[in-house]
């Protein structure tokens, strides 16, 4: 019964950091209707970002440290997505194969170059003691508290999210950009910039995504591949551009990641896709994707 | 990933057209005066990528020594890389060989590689391809290729002991098992059970596929079940999440390591991991600690040369299997004055024949699978001078392939494997 109840946690607080890296991935498909393949290199920019900023206070004992390498990681990656945006996917907008291919590309590259600077020894961050330690939970025993706080993360990357989306004058722009971007520029709004918005803030939810999973999980290189694929599955089972649909598809790809390790490990990695597979076949469009 | 693949693979088949049409004007260079071509082939991206770093370093160190010169030749090494994935290694190995031109082959790093560019080698006439730090026992145990020769010891031969050790002296009857789901964690846990469960061990496995981060679901289940010691067979990425997850759900077992686990790599890395690895029991080919001077020089000399540029405090398993291939290539090479004609005949007689000492003291000679017949050391992680290091506290002299088990009998048990992992009770 216990064990039970810590693979469903499990499964819960991986789905947590599922739903922070694809909710970037998700924000910026169904908004820009661009299929961004270099979301896991944002993730990796936030990470390696964010831990030379985080490594020399972690030395120096500061409290801090850690804080400070997560707003390191998420200013990078909302920088480097608000460039990849202007730089290049701006001008190309609308033509999707044309987007994804460049966004290919720029993954490679920098996949590269974070290999030559790094070098490819793992890392990984440590949170303040207040969230690293264990706490007790019902059922379940002592159980690391970070993946409670992750937890705590996602919902509130949830709120947040669609606060902004629907109570905010950014949110309407964005809203009204999706149904009709040339009436929203002949009312006046600089579309080019809302699309930046867009880009940069989903860039940011996947660089929030990168420090929180390198502080859970080891950072090195490939993990940018793992979660693109993460972030495609998880889309694709919620429904393309839908947040509430995206929080069920991290929450389906967690549980069956961990309950499949623990019953089939070595078919494990199938089961996520079967899920998929199926939506697919019964719901081509997702969850809670609009057809 | 597969986009990086096929724009990869268009790339070298371009390059492959151009070295097509310029290798009739190359072809003198088989000639004795010049240079021999030293294919080297490591992993430098993926899960085992510090240790396919480390690789290059021992290499790169033992040729600078020798000034890329050997029975009179100069030896021209060409640095590849893959991914620890065979596919990848293969097409990398043909690179090599294809476009390249290179006579010899010092690689690959891991377990599954290993066995794609032994069946690789098959295929080749007067090439030589010598292990890298690949360690699965069917490389060079079944089927065997004639042009494959493997101067480190396998990843079953590495847990010489152990089993035996966890049963004896620490008198723990029920093991857990965790291990990566591939070729070289198969080796690993079968010579591990060989020994434990013959002595009346039991063993519960779980498996999880290379590339695994998250082992939650798992360790959950360990710390759970009855077993009175953890064996864990991870190593690189995996492996670190898996201590670091391990420490921070409060595992408190008793810990045995298989070979890359108990490792620079690891040790070096930061993290609560460190803290659990105290006192954690080991078998392999090297340590960091071995009362031996060879291996305190080759250390010595490993720190002077990479300690400011990045390397260990002491060379890792990597590093240390690679230089042994390494050795064995340039013993044969001096025997044979350089000579690689004649397909490479005289050469590849005088590697099987090649007798000598590993940089770890190790004696090191091939059987008639030309796979290496050495010396395994128990391994004890202490903290010394400051930081965490592996102490070899006991020492399994010329332990062969088949664990002194007839060879016919050992064959008999089949190849290593998720379903047939070595625990075979005795009736």
């Amino acid at each position: 019964m216990d064990l039970a109840a810590t693979i469903v946690l499990n499964g819960l607080t991986l789905a947590a950091l599922y739903f922070i890296v694809a909710s970037g991935f998700s924000l910026i498909f169904g908004l820009m209707r661009v299929v961004n393949m270099a979301h896991g290199t944002l993730y990796l920019v936030a990470g390696y970002v964010g831990y030379r900023v985080f490594e020399p206070l972690y030395d120096a004992d500061v409290w801090w440290a850690w804080y400070a390498g997560l707003a390191a990681g998420i200013v990078a990656a909302a920088v480097a997505g608000a460039l990849l945006q202007w730089v290049l996917l701006s001008w190309m907008q609308g033509q999707e194969l044309r987007q994804a291919l460049v966004t290919i590309g720029v993954s490679i590259i920098v996949a590269d170059q974070v290999l030559a600077i790094f070098g490819g020894t793992p890392r990984q961050f440590f949170a303040p003691d207040a969230i690293f330690g264990s706490t007790r939970v019902p059922f379940v025993g002592g159980y690391p508290t970070f993946r409670l706080v992750q937890i705590g993360i996602a919902i509130a990357v949830g709120i947040a999210l669609w606060l902004v989306l629907n109570r905010t004058r950014l949110g309407m722009m964005i809203r009204a950009g999706v149904d009709d971007r040339e009436m929203l520029g002949a009312c006046g709004v600089n579309v080019p910039r809302v699309g930046i918005a867009v880009f940069a803030l989903g860039a940011a939810l996947c660089g929030l995504g990168g420090v929180i999973g390198s502080t859970a999980q080891p950072l090195a290189l490939g993990q940018d591949g793992r979660f693109l694929l993460i972030s495609l599955v998880v889309v694709i089972v919620g429904g393309m551009g839908s947040i509430t649909g995206t929080a069920i598809g991290a929450i389906l790809v967690g549980l069956a990641e961990q309950i499949g390790q623990a019953m089939f490990p070595t078919y494990s990695v199938i089961l996520t896709f079967v899920i998929m597979v199926a939506v697919l076949a019964l719901r081509p469009q997702g969850i809670l994707g609009r057809a | 990933m597969t986009t990086t693949l096929t724009r990869r693979r268009a790339l070298l088949g371009t390059a492959g057209i151009a070295a097509g049409l310029a290798t009739p004007l190359a072809a003198p260079a088989i000639a004795q005066g010049a240079p021999i071509r030293l294919g080297g082939l490591t992993t430098l991206e993926g899960p085992f990528a510090t240790g396919g770093q480390d690789a290059f370093r021992t290499v790169q160190m033992e040729l600078e020594r020798i000034n890329y010169t050997v029975g009179g030749r100069r030896i021209e090494f060409i640095r590849e890389s893959s991914n620890a994935q065979a596919d990848v290694a293969l097409a990398r190995a043909r690179k090599l060989i294809e476009q390249d031109n290179a006579d010899i082959i010092l690689g690959p790093l891991s377990g599954a590689e290993g066995i794609a560019l032994r069946d690789y080698s098959r295929t080749l006439t007067g090439r030589t391809i010598v292990n890298g730090s690949s360690g699965a026992s069917d490389t060079t145990l079944r089927n065997p290729s004639p042009n494959f020769f493997r101067f480190s010891t396998d990843g079953t031969q590495w847990m010489a002991g152990l089993g035996r050790y966890v049963y004896e002296t620490l008198g723990v009857r029920e093991v857990a098992v965790t291990a990566g789901d591939y070729a070289f964690p198969y080796a690993q846990v079968f010579g591990f059970n060989i020994e434990f469960c013959r002595l009346g061990g039991r063993v519960t496995q779980y498996w999880a596929p290379l590339g695994t981060t998250d082992f939650g679901a798992q360790i959950a289940q360990i710390n759970r079940s009855s077993a009175g010691a953890l064996v864990i067979v991870h190593g690189g990425t995996d492996g670190l999440a898996f201590m670091t997850q391990y420490a921070q759900a409060g595992g408190q077992k008793p810990l045995i390591a298989g070979s890359i686990m108990a490792d620079q790599t690891m040790l070096a890395a930061r993290g609560p991991h460190r803290r659990v690895m105290v006192g954690m029991v080991s078998g392999g080919p090297i340590a960091d600690v071995i009362d031996d001077p060879d291996w305190r020089e080759f250390v010595e000399r490993y720190r002077r040369r990479w300690l400011n540029e990045g390397g260990f405090p002491s060379p890792s398993i990597h590093a240390v299997n690679y230089a042994t291939n390494l050795w064995g290539i340039l013993k044969a090479l001096e025997a044979v004055r350089g000579d690689l004609s004649n397909n490479q005949q005289a050469f590849q007689r005088a590697l099987a024949a090649a007798e000598f000492k590993a940089p770890t003291g190790a004696n090191v000679k091939l059987d008639h699978n030309r796979q290496a017949i050495s010396d395994i050391f128990l391994n004890r992680v202490e903290e010394r001078d400051g930081r965490a290091q592996v102490v070899a506290f006991a020492r399994a002299n010329a332990v062969n392939q088949t664990l002194g088990l007839p060879e016919a009998q050992f064959l008999a048990l089949g190849a290593p494997s998720r379903d047939n992992a070595g625990c075979v009770r005795p009736s």
